[in-house]
């Protein structure tokens, strides 16, 4: 496997991907969920399944425009969306609407209410600590490897992030907070994938001085790549089990960290090395000069 | 065969298998009882249920004056919600003018909102509608018996005025209770602009002191005298986002998320073993002293565990595995090579280590930063994913080592193949 001969196709398959997800994002923006657009959701188990009709003859009367999904293992509870910031007592009339027209014996319910602004709040702060995130990290790996290894690792950090948002502006996967606390995990998480790369890089620089660097890298990655493969796996798996089993909360989350450790895990393989060479490259072209 | 080293390492996964057994069962020897970790860790209100509010100042304070503003607001909600009887409330201060009211067990926001703010904002005032003095004069208010003209003892709101009060009061009352017209001896007592006595003034009162009376109970009288104690919210405060979570749908959630949790590791289990063999098994054992650290250090932390939280600690798990896995394949290449399973332990782990820590670390900086920077939900992600790299990283490195190493002097490391090769 030659990563750095065939570098320009990796890129060219990333880069593809998030061409159309920008487009799309462009031309369509982003689902927001309510967190972010501001509004009410209600989720109520009902104990069987009922249809949306018969949801809405008790929703209509709050909101005509409200929206009604089916959520549970058994989809036998509803989720109502509504972007209307319905009062309190409208809340508590609904759900007691529906204990009493299903006779639910118990009261299994939740409700959120989140006002219009702090989804940009959420999102401005989100930004934020991303921004100081990676600015700390670069300036770790720059002293632990050395600057262009730094840019190269962010540079597929970015990638993984692009991928990921694109994946959601293409699907229309509504984007919501815990979306937000996914992203920042796979900041954590790809970056650790490129750097145990990197190390070995590190290391065989160290070892074989003489070698090309393009020997240098696909060595490397060949000798960590099994590593690379079995903890992303395992990672994968314990996500995608939370991803089944887990409840609407736990999947809005987990999702996202399944796209991200994919992304991350090519990105730390076919994107940050062969940036590496040509940030490297270019040193050596500058100086031949 | 080394027998004694044979005896230690049976001894320490007997260890290890009695502490899960006690995290997952509960044990109970005599009168000390240690419940199942399940249940003695905190649960955040996702899982446990209840309401929480996020309120905002409507104020165009800033710097220092916000922040003592919001001090006050904070302990004057404290204290209503304490009459309310929830248990373990969390107010808590987010940004610079948020307030996060969680409490446990209620299930009726608007009742909780009401509570929260209540503005309470006590006046006395004349005929003529000028106020005399205000809740802020009130140095102490408290419920006192006072008997009424049947000889009933009736519960009554008794006040101390500050002196500022005390000299407004006697001002006013002097000049009230020279007019001749009954009306206009009245001082009426308002709370949240409704009259909730209207006393008629006969003398000059100048030590300070007023009574409320009205038809109180112990309860109203006390509910009162602690809302005009507390006193009125400084700023005006505005519900920005309501949450309401049924209990049974929270514990469903942490059940499910439990399950789950442990599928992932059996899974993970089998899966290390089947790659590499003896060495996988070992850290199977260190994967679960590395789960019991977890779970233990939460609860000795006060951590509350929340779903992004049980995401960000199965997240951990898969990371913890990852220390090993690069620590495994390097002895593997050491054993290609040729090196005896000694020598490949010892070169493994230290070739391993530096990857371990620079990944672990750049990965733990991010943990921090979402740790410091980030609000709700996206805090206790980051203290899990902290706590979960920091006990992975221990575990890997000194723990793994030495379950390693007793092994290899209890076979002999004579068979490459047990390690993989």
């Amino acid at each position: 496997m030659n990563i750095i001969k065939n570098k320009k196709i990796f890129l060219g398959i990333s880069l593809a991907i998030i061409i159309v997800g920008m487009v799309m994002l462009l031309t369509k923006g982003f689902n927001y969920g309510i967190d972010f657009t501001g509004g009410t959701l209600i989720q109520i188990k009902i104990g069987k399944t009922i249809t949306v009709d018969e949801a809405k003859e008790i929703v209509d009367e709050y909101d005509k425009n409200a929206s009604i999904l089916h959520a549970g293992a058994e989809k036998d509870e509803i989720i109502i969306k509504s972007t209307l910031d319905l009062s309190n007592d409208d809340i508590t009339n609904i759900i007691d609407k529906f204990v009493e027209k299903y006779n639910i014996e118990n009261k299994n319910y939740q409700s959120q209410k989140f006002g219009p602004f702090m989804g940009k709040e959420i999102r401005s702060k989100a930004l934020l600590s991303a921004l100081i995130a990676t600015v700390a990290m670069l300036i770790y790996i720059s002293w632990r490897f050395e600057v262009k290894f730094g840019i190269a690792a962010i540079v597929a950090l970015v990638h993984d992030v692009l991928i990921t948002l694109s994946v959601y502006a293409i699907f229309r996967i509504p984007v919501n907070s815990a979306f937000i606390a996914a992203i920042l995990t796979i900041l954590g998480y790809s970056i650790n994938d490129t750097i145990v790369i990197f190390d070995r890089i590190r290391e065989n620089l160290k070892l074989n001085p003489k070698e090309s660097i393009d020997n240098i890298i696909n060595n490397s990655i060949k000798q960590s790549l099994r590593r690379t493969i079995n903890t992303s796996l395992t990672t994968l798996v314990s996500i995608t089990v939370l991803y089944i089993l887990g409840v609407e909360d736990v999947r809005v989350l987990a999702f996202p960290l399944i796209i991200g450790i994919i992304s991350g895990t090519y990105s730390s393989l076919f994107i940050a090395s062969p940036l590496w060479y040509d940030l490297k490259n270019r040193e050596s072209t500058k100086t031949a000069i | 065969m080394n027998m004694k080293n044979t005896i230690l390492f049976i001894l320490i996964v007997a260890i290890v298998a009695f502490s899960s057994f006690v995290a997952i069962n509960g044990v109970e020897i005599g009168k000390y009882k240690i419940g199942k970790a399940k249940e003695s860790i905190d649960l955040g209100l996702d899982l446990a249920g209840g309401v929480y509010v996020i309120l905002e100042a409507q104020t165009d304070a800033k710097g220092e004056e916000l922040q003592k503003l919001m001090e006050q607001t904070k302990a004057i909600i404290n204290e209503r919600v304490n009459g309310l009887g929830v248990s373990e409330p969390n107010i808590s201060i987010e940004g610079e003018k948020r307030i996060r009211v969680e409490l446990a067990g209620i299930d009726d926001p608007q009742e909780a909102i009401d509570i929260i703010g209540k503005t309470a904002q006590l006046q006395f005032i004349d005929s003529n509608k000028n106020v005399v003095v205000t809740g802020k004069n009130v140095r102490s208010s408290e419920v006192k018996f006072q008997q009424s003209n049947t000889g009933k003892e009736n519960p009554v709101v008794a006040l101390e005025f500050d002196k500022e009060g005390t000299e407004n009061f006697a001002a006013a009352t002097k000049r009230v209770a020279e007019k001749t017209n009954i009306e206009e001896k009245i001082i009426y007592i308002v709370l949240d602009n409704q009259v909730i006595s209207s006393p008629v003034v006969q003398d000059v009162i100048t030590d300070g002191k007023a009574v409320i009376s009205g038809s109180f109970d112990i309860d109203s009288a006390s509910k009162l005298a602690t809302l005009i104690r507390a006193g009125a919210l400084p700023v005006e405060m505005k519900e920005l986002q309501t949450s309401v979570i049924g209990p049974t749908l929270g514990l469903e959630a942490f059940d499910r998320s439990v399950k789950a949790g442990g599928i992932a590791i059996l899974l993970i289990f089998i899966f290390m073993i089947i790659m590499y063999k003896l060495p996988g098994f070992i850290s199977c054992i260190a994967l679960t002293i590395y789960t019991l650290i977890v779970i233990f250090s939460m609860e000795l932390l006060g951590v509350k565990l929340t779903l992004p939280g049980i995401a960000g600690l199965i997240l951990s798990i898969g990371m913890a595995v990852d220390a090993n896995v690069l620590i495994f394949e390097r002895i593997k290449e050491e054993l290609r090579i040729g090196k005896t399973v000694r020598t490949s332990i010892d070169y493994g782990f230290k070739r391993a280590l530096t990857s371990v820590l620079d990944s672990n670390i750049t990965t733990l900086i991010a943990g921090v930063v979402l740790y410091y920077f980030g609000t709700g939900p996206i805090k206790g992600f980051g203290v899990t994913l902290i706590l979960g790299i920091v006990a992975s990283m221990i575990t890997a490195v000194f723990i793994t080592k030495y379950l390693l190493k007793l092994m290899v002097s209890i076979t002999g490391g004579k068979n490459t193949k047990l390690y993989g090769a």
